[in-house]
């Protein structure tokens, strides 16, 4: 947290909104705890390069939409506030993809698929609802980079242990020689992620008891 | 300035004036962007040509000025192998080199969609001179498991032993289908051949369950099955249409 500290914006960085960023990493994380977005959770997960895309690209359009609804947030009618969302985030996907397409191409062909994904991630229409429509611009650019690194971390961990176990490879460059160590294609596959996630839930609510629910 | 959020105009006004505002950064984004996804379509359309004969680009940016060092003609065929369009070296890649700016995915969807008859499709082929060596480079698409599979095959000058080839594919299943377009799938084709006179006694390459591959045969990949199957239709379908080319002027 030392970062933070050294910058000067007091207010912004107040031990309450530094909260919106430290929560969703542990105690509060989109993934574990909210259990939303899980669907791109396992779909992206396979090699950690597109987990770190996907990533990078739920940071931008989380942090956009997250500015743009929290500045609308007066103006909003409340009966359409569910389309006006959609639409925000709609358009903001499209618009990183458009990027993606004409600067970065060839990061865009290896994930082209899943950055539409990112309209039905539901951590994000989840921020806009609870957190953008009730609160200032500041407050709820925090909010995203928190939820959105929240959501990071848990892809890359999964997604390292998945390329690592399913082909021997990270970021594409083989690092178990394929004869010490046949990779298991079970952890190509999807319910490898979602046990590696249950995996992480276990550890998470060991540590911290307050996370468990009484039923 | 009290605005009633709940009334009907207002939710009326805003729609409307939130699709405006929308509609129209949408369509200035993708306007101004269009130049650089066209170009970049094209850089590596040539990568992809050049992977197919042994020319590596790291650099997609490099791709057109080591594409002008090999391309040396292009020629657009019909679904009989006769000539349609010729482009020389001087044009190539430019806007009036038709075989190059075919779009055969859109013609394939749109045969597979019956909007197009089989004998209506052209077939872009393309000449190379590696090193004094003429090779062939041939365009091909078809089906995978999830969408569409492509890639470039380049023939030696006797047009039947594949020199290499470059596939790609938009979402086959990573680490299963996906890996068709990696370099121990690919690198199985070179030095195989075709061997034919004509399109009817046409025997291709053919793509096989891993490990039941004999000789002149290929590994498919295992645990993609579906991938490798769209593999070996869409190299026999394209094929059998250049040999009638290849026949007649060989």
């Amino acid at each position: 947290m030392s970062d933070v500290k050294t910058k000067k914006s007091e207010p912004l960085f107040s031990k309450k909104n530094r909260k919106l960023i430290t929560n969703p990493l542990d105690a509060d994380n989109p993934i574990t705890i909210q259990v939303l977005g899980i669907c791109s959770a396992l779909a992206i997960t396979v090699k950690l390069e597109n987990a770190i895309i996907m990533s990078l690209s739920v940071l931008a359009v989380l942090l956009f939409g997250n500015m743009i609804i929290s500045a609308l947030r007066n103006l909003i009618p409340p009966r359409i506030r569910i389309i006006v969302q959609l639409v925000v985030v709609a358009s903001l996907v499209i618009i990183v993809d458009q990027v993606l397409k004409a600067f970065v191409f060839e990061v865009s062909q290896q994930v082209g698929v899943y950055v539409g994904l990112i309209i039905t991630n539901c951590i994000i229409m989840g921020r806009f609802e609870a957190f953008a429509l009730g609160n200032k611009v500041g407050p709820s650019a925090l909010d995203a980079i928190g939820n959105s690194l929240g959501y990071a971390w848990i892809l890359l961990v999964v997604a390292f242990f998945r390329e690592l176990l399913g082909s021997g490879k990270l970021m594409g460059a083989q690092v178990i020689p394929a004869d010490v160590y046949e990779p298991n294609n079970m952890m190509i596959l999807p319910p490898m992620a979602l046990v590696l996630v249950g995996l992480i839930i276990w550890v998470q609510r060991s540590r911290n008891k307050e996370l468990i629910e009484d039923h | 300035m009290a605005i009633n959020r709940e009334s009907n105009a207002y939710t009326f006004i805003f729609a409307i004036i939130m699709v405006a505002v929308v509609g129209a950064v949408l369509s200035i984004a993708a306007t101004s962007l269009k130049p650089f996804q066209d170009a970049n379509l094209k850089m590596n359309k040539q990568k992809d040509m050049l992977a197919s004969i042994g020319i590596e680009v790291d650099n997609m940016k490099d791709a057109p000025d080591e594409f002008q060092k090999f391309f040396t003609q292009s020629i657009l065929l019909d679904a009989k192998g006769n000539v349609v369009d010729e482009t020389a070296k001087e044009n190539l890649a430019g806007d009036k080199d038709k075989a190059f700016k075919l779009d055969i995915k859109k013609q394939y969807k749109a045969w597979k969609g019956a909007q197009m008859k089989k004998e209506d499709m052209l077939y872009p082929l393309f000449v190379v001179n590696k090193d004094g060596e003429k090779l062939y480079v041939i365009p091909m698409i078809g089906t995978g498991l999830w969408g569409p599979v492509w890639g470039f095959m380049s023939l030696k000058e006797d047009a039947k032993t594949i020199n290499g080839t470059s596939f790609g594919h938009q979402g086959e299943t990573p680490g299963l289908g996906a890996e068709i377009t990696t370099e121990p799938f690919e690198s199985q084709f070179k030095g195989k051949t075709f061997s034919y006179t004509g399109p009817e006694d046409f025997q291709t390459v053919k793509v096989v369950k891993a490990g039941k591959e004999q000789d002149n045969q290929v590994a498919g990949i295992a645990g993609g099955t579906i991938t490798s199957v769209g593999v070996d239709e869409m190299i026999d379908r394209t094929m059998k249409v250049y040999t009638q080319y290849f026949a007649n002027n060989k």
